[in-house]
């Protein structure tokens, strides 16, 4: 009696579970699809898969044609590693030197560091754009790199102090009782120990970078530094009714995102959950 | 004193070059700007580019004055309607799934997680544009499956219609963020220790009585950090709106939020300058909102849910 009704149980689970899950790759998956037919199949039958007679590139070639997808990608690229591997380096000094040594306003500034993590940086704005002009950086990948770190410093110094404080005292005991500088503990105990937090950083910096809209409308909006989130905008406010090229454009958009994910998804999602317990 | 281990040793040269890179980047590119708005929302310009100080003129303007405090009452307005479906749907669907995730001997159970927060990964203008396209009449994707299921009169273009469009805006954005609470609250589940819930079962209860009376108490903390979360987000969105609805977000202001509102302030549209100080006093107003927000959080919430938890 119980058993039957567990089994129903598992199998009412899995068809929620399920179903759930389709409703969350079907716009996905029918955009992909569709990228790879003839104008005439994506209207004729959206669902159906490219086959023999409805396969075609034509959306891709106009996309690599008319936009500069190219350089879109690598500024996108350009400015999410240079973000990520500052961060990495700023955040874990900062981090080690709030977590390891105690000095005079340790916890003030601890906080206020920490007041980043909640307040949207693009609520300075008007500002930021000022600052930038003044600096000669508008339209230039630095100024996004530049905004970007200090978006994502602070909740990588938070993840980051966390992780220092598991690192264990021996470790660096050991090291200081050989007599070496505080800047050789740092840069070969310590750096390289924090490899494994690399994941959780990775996914809290990367992905609101890369997606990021706002700052590369505001700040870089000229043709040569356009990232992949902006250029795909403005192609498809450009092209939208030209089909091909709106699904194509999307599918270039998504695709790389997709491969990493799919790649990277076990250490991002244990980065997720890490980061949330504490 | 030893140079490293004094508690109230002055800043040794090493601790300063660890921190120093780290907080002027923060502060001069964060604290500064997020500070130096406030200020130049108590101002003004006028044609040359001048700044006069003109005290609170701009928010007695933004609030009282029609030209702008229509727009600004009604993006407030539809924010907080953005935020309240959020959550009612995305939370509440969130915790559903992360419950059912965390359910002990599910099978797929990495499968399925992953392939759920796929879309939490993608950028809020891709699903913004994909979702345009579903739900356009034009392509009549989303018509032929409503057919599927017998429903073909119900379909309308739901993104074009005033009444409509900001409740198919807020739900594309539930689509895509679920993943969040998802994960956040499978996390917290994970963490419940076993003991408890197998004493449960052997006290014969169902796993229904179990998440009500064992595992959603026990992560009310959770459920405040992603409201929070989802208070500060939706209080800043921007990206979704502007992709599908454009600056102006038609139909006639009806999907216009707080984000949206600033923008448009600040860079102007169509006819309208931008007014950089009205922008920073816009910015600011949405400085408040998520600053109560997350006082809220941080004073009543948290205090009051882990004197419960314990």
């Amino acid at each position: 009696m119980s058993k039957t009704r567990q089994t129903i149980n598992s199998t009412a689970i899995h068809a929620i579970l399920l179903s759930y899950m389709l409703l969350a790759l079907w716009p996905i998956f029918l955009t992909i699809i569709n990228s790879f037919k003839s104008r005439k199949a994506i209207f004729r039958d959206p669902m159906g898969l490219p086959g023999v007679d409805s396969f075609s590139l034509k959306g891709f070639e106009k996309v690599l044609l008319r936009s500069d997808f190219e350089i879109y990608f690598m500024n996108s690229i350009i400015v999410t590693i240079a973000t990520l591997a500052l961060v990495l380096l700023l955040g874990t000094m900062a981090a080690w030197a709030l977590s390891e040594y105690r000095f005079k306003g340790n916890k003030w500034l601890g906080l206020y560091l920490a007041v980043g993590i909640m307040i949207p940086i693009r609520l300075g704005s008007v500002s930021l754009l000022q600052l930038i002009v003044n600096m000669n950086l508008a339209n230039t990948l630095t100024a996004l790199v530049l905004v970007y770190i200090a978006q994502s410093l602070p909740l990588a110094i938070f993840i980051l102090s966390e992780f220092m404080q598991q690192i264990p005292q021996d470790l660096k005991e050991a090291a200081r009782c050989d007599g070496v500088s505080e800047y050789t503990i740092f840069f070969k105990v310590i750096l390289p120990l924090t490899r494994p937090a690399i994941a959780t950083v990775g996914v809290f910096t990367l992905v609101p970078v890369w997606n990021d809209l706002w700052f590369p409308l505001i700040l870089a909006p000229s043709d040569k530094t356009q990232t992949i989130t902006l250029g795909v905008q403005q192609f498809i406010g450009q092209y939208v009714t030209d089909w091909n090229a709106v699904l194509a454009s999307l599918t270039l958009a998504i695709v790389p995102i997709l491969i990493i994910y799919i790649l990277l998804s076990r250490h991002l999602i244990r980065g997720i959950t890490a980061g949330a317990v504490k | 004193m030893s140079p490293r281990g004094g508690r109230f040793a002055r800043f040794p040269h090493h601790v300063l070059v660890f921190l120093a890179p780290a907080t002027i980047i923060y502060t001069m590119f964060m604290v500064y700007p997020l500070l130096d708005s406030i200020r130049l929302s108590l101002y003004n310009t006028d044609g040359t580019g001048a700044f006069h100080f003109t005290g609170l003129t701009n928010y007695i303007a933004l609030m009282t004055d029609p030209e702008w405090s229509n727009a600004f009452w009604n993006a407030l307005k539809n924010n907080f309607i953005f935020f309240c479906i959020h959550m009612l749907v995305q939370n509440p669907i969130g915790i559903m799934l992360a419950a059912l995730l965390s359910l002990p001997k599910l099978t797929g159970r990495t499968t399925y997680r992953t392939l759920i927060f796929m879309p939490t990964m993608l950028s809020v203008v891709i699903i913004g544009f994909i979702w345009q396209l579903i739900l356009s009449p034009l392509w009549g994707v989303s018509e032929s499956l409503l057919s599927f299921i017998g429903l073909t009169d119900w379909f309308q273009p739901w993104l074009g219609q005033e009444g409509t469009a900001l409740l198919t805006l807020s739900l594309i954005s539930v689509w895509q963020f679920v993943g969040i609470p998802m994960m956040l609250v499978y996390a917290a589940m994970l963490n419940i220790p076993e003991d408890l819930t197998e004493g449960a079962i052997i006290d014969g209860a169902t796993h229904w009585e179990i998440f009500w009376h064992i595992k959603l108490p026990l992560i009310l903390p959770t459920i405040a950090m992603i409201s929070i979360l989802t208070f500060v987000a939706n209080f800043n969105a921007f990206d979704l709106i502007y992709s599908v609805k454009g600056a102006l977000a038609g139909p006639n202001f009806s999907t216009d939020i707080m984000g949206t509102l600033f923008y448009r302030t600040f860079f102007g549209f169509q006819l309208q300058l931008g007014n950089p100080t009205m922008g920073a006093t816009v910015a600011t107003m949405m400085f408040g909102v998520i600053l109560v927000g997350v006082l809220f959080y941080l004073f009543v919430l948290q205090r009051k849910l882990r004197r419960y938890a314990l």
